[in-house]
């Protein structure tokens, strides 16, 4: 175990550094260079200069890019002009409110697509399995943001059951925990039901393999119920390998929650990268990609590490 | 010299050739979704491509008069809010749907392929190098990268195209690295090489034609993929400027008129994308199944677009 988890935080290490080292490239290409970046529309000539001389973009590139990822290290993302405010902090602000939608997401998607893997692995090929794979397949390749726009004008505005867009009630001076779940209502189902489709599809191939295995043949002849069966012994074995598709899922769930916080004006990480894409604002865009892409690759480390800890069959090879 | 034994010891080799040969389409069109996917895709590129031709309504012209209408005899699908036909909108937006979605997929399958080529045959530091680089672009989620590229360019269809290839070819060249590695030391490539094959013939001529099948199938869903990055860019409008109609565009500009339940406006647009999304998902399954690649649907990423 001890093994396997270095040799994987060292495969991690030069994705990261690759990672750094391509958004370093890119701050070169944005227009304006690093100065902008740094300064934003503070920037005077006199200032540019001074920062070209502490950033040292007189001294050879690769001493460069060892400044710039201590800066980075150090939590400088650069300065965000059109709020006026460290990238840092507006990350800091914003992302734990996409944290919030992806993890619930993945947590009801999880239980969502457990239950009807199991259900369909029991009854496979009945006419109910063949209906809910069809169905699957369907919610699989629904756009996210139709299902935004279907949601939004179903149940907000025609009902009205739920708030169409924000984080609480703005009405509110202190809002509540049930404000803010409430108002997540909406935006996590989206995301639920984009992610249930694969989820569910895998657990039920998972499944269905697992039922013809030899211990299952034993568990059910020493006489257990069919519900002992499948939760006992089929559903320990088929459930681990999901923890790694989490992982492996993390890129197209950041994609989902943007396109869904735009379409509720959910102010997470998402609508932050898209207002800066339409001001054309680079420290944030930049900053953003690098937040995510370190988000995904650690994700992933978690998930294997995971993994590992709850099947120690897992060697490193 | 005979290399007969080759043909003993591999398994039955399939020559491009005879990829869509017989048994290519005994398979293929026993497939209960390869007629459904063929006749969905046929109808679309009939709408998109032939519909105009018959449907003469120009989708620009603003008859404002008629705006935010519902669907009517001269106008079937409705007008937006700037009293412009729907259903000459919708079929414009299917050409450019298609079109960007096609070309956008053949251009990062060739990327990918040649990528995945290389670096499985070539082996060693180069591919560890090359495969840390598809590892970055697999961390980065796609829409992001997308829009970021997008900030720093002046969108046109090509530049479109190219940016939907850079952000999405990874996929293809790891799973033609993965046909290749477990190829290279099969005895017709270990054969070729004891006669003198340079890499470029091995690499074209002989591994090339052996992952053809893999290549197809990616390809396939990776049109679908296109097709709906390109509807939800342009839903973020980053995607062609307007006044050219696409159909995340129009969905984009429905939602402002949510209140006024204005359904003409926010179900064709959807629709369209799903139909098109579903039709070229199933003619990939049973691609799938009739070209027999080991591939599964992790093909497609679990993306949750």
């Amino acid at each position: 175990m001890m093994r396997y988890t270095v040799a994987r935080i060292l495969q991690a290490v030069p994705t990261l550094l690759l990672l750094s080292l391509v958004s370093f490239l890119l701050i070169h290409v944005v227009p304006g260079g690093p100065a902008v970046v740094m300064l934003g529309d503070k920037a005077t000539p006199a200032l540019i200069a001074q920062i070209n001389r502490s950033l040292g973009l007189n001294k050879p590139l690769w001493l460069q890019y060892l400044i710039w990822l201590r800066q980075l290290l150090q939590g400088n993302l650069g300065y965000a002009y059109s709020y006026h405010q460290s990238v840092a902090s507006l990350i800091a602000t914003n992302l734990p409110r996409t944290l919030i939608l992806v993890v619930t997401a993945i947590t009801i998607s999880h239980l969502i697509a457990v239950a009807v893997g199991i259900y369909q692995a029991a009854r496979q090929n009945r006419p109910v399995d063949h209906v809910l794979t069809a169905t699957l397949f369907f919610l699989y390749a629904m756009p996210t943001f139709w299902l935004g726009v279907l949601m939004v004008s179903t149940f907000a505005i025609t009902l009205g059951w739920f708030p169409a867009s924000g984080l609480y009630n703005p009405l509110l001076t202190h809002p509540s925990v049930g404000s803010y779940l409430y108002h997540l209502v909406l935006p996590a189902s989206v995301l639920v039901i984009g992610s249930v489709a694969g989820w569910g599809r895998y657990m039920r191939s998972s499944m269905a393999e697992t039922l013809v295995q030899d211990y299952i043949r034993t568990a059910r002849a020493k006489g257990l119920s069919e519900g002992a069966v499948l939760i006992r012994h089929a559903l320990k074995n088929s459930v681990l390998p999901l923890i790694t598709l989490v992982g492996m899922s993390l890129p197209s769930l950041f994609s989902g929650a943007l396109i869904i916080e735009i379409i509720f004006d959910y102010p997470g990480m998402g609508l932050l990268f898209w207002n800066a894409a339409q001001q054309r604002d680079y420290p944030i865009l930049l900053g953003i990609v690098i937040m995510v892409g370190v988000l995904t690759i650690l994700g992933n480390l978690l998930a294997d590490l995971a993994y590992a800890v709850v099947d120690p069959r897992i060697k490193y090879q | 010299m005979t290399f007969s034994q080759t043909t003993l010891a591999d398994p039955p080799e399939l020559p491009a050739s005879e990829l869509f040969g017989s048994r290519f389409r005994r398979i293929f069109w026993h497939h209960p979704l390869a007629w459904l996917g063929v006749a969905g895709l046929v109808g679309l590129v009939g709408f998109s491509f032939i519909g105009p031709l018959i449907y003469r309504a120009n989708p620009y012209t603003l008859h404002l008069t008629a705006i935010l209408q519902a669907p009517s005899a001269r106008f079937p699908l409705g007008t937006n809010n700037l009293g412009r036909n729907m259903l000459a909108r919708l079929m414009l937006g299917g050409q450019t749907s298609l079109e960007v979605g096609f070309a956008a997929a053949v251009s990062a399958m060739a990327i990918g392929v040649v990528y995945g080529l290389v670096a499985g045959y070539v082996g060693g530091w180069v591919d560890a190098l090359m495969m840390r680089i598809v590892d970055l672009l697999r961390s980065i989620p796609g829409l992001f990268l997308l829009i970021f590229l997008d900030s720093l360019v002046t969108p046109s269809p090509g530049l479109l195209i190219l940016l939907i290839a850079l952000t999405s070819w990874h996929g293809v060249s790891r799973l033609v690295r993965a046909e290749v590695l477990s190829l290279k030391h099969r005895l017709f490539v270990e054969a070729s090489l004891a006669v003198g094959g340079g890499a470029g013939h091995i690499i074209f001529r002989h591994l090339f034609p052996n992952v053809l099948g893999t290549v197809i199938v990616a390809a396939t869903f990776m049109v679908a993929d296109a097709v709906l990055v390109i509807a939800s860019l342009s839903f973020l409008g980053m995607g062609l400027p307007p006044p050219v109609p696409n159909w995340g565009a129009m969905l984009a500009d429905a939602m402002a008129y949510l209140p006024q339940h204005t359904w003409w406006l926010v179900y064709p647009p959807g629709l369209a994308v799903l139909w098109t999304i579903l039709s070229i998902s199933f003619i990939g399954n049973a691609f799938r199944a009739a070209l027999d690649t080991r591939m599964d649907s992790s093909v497609r990423g679990g993306r949750v677009l």
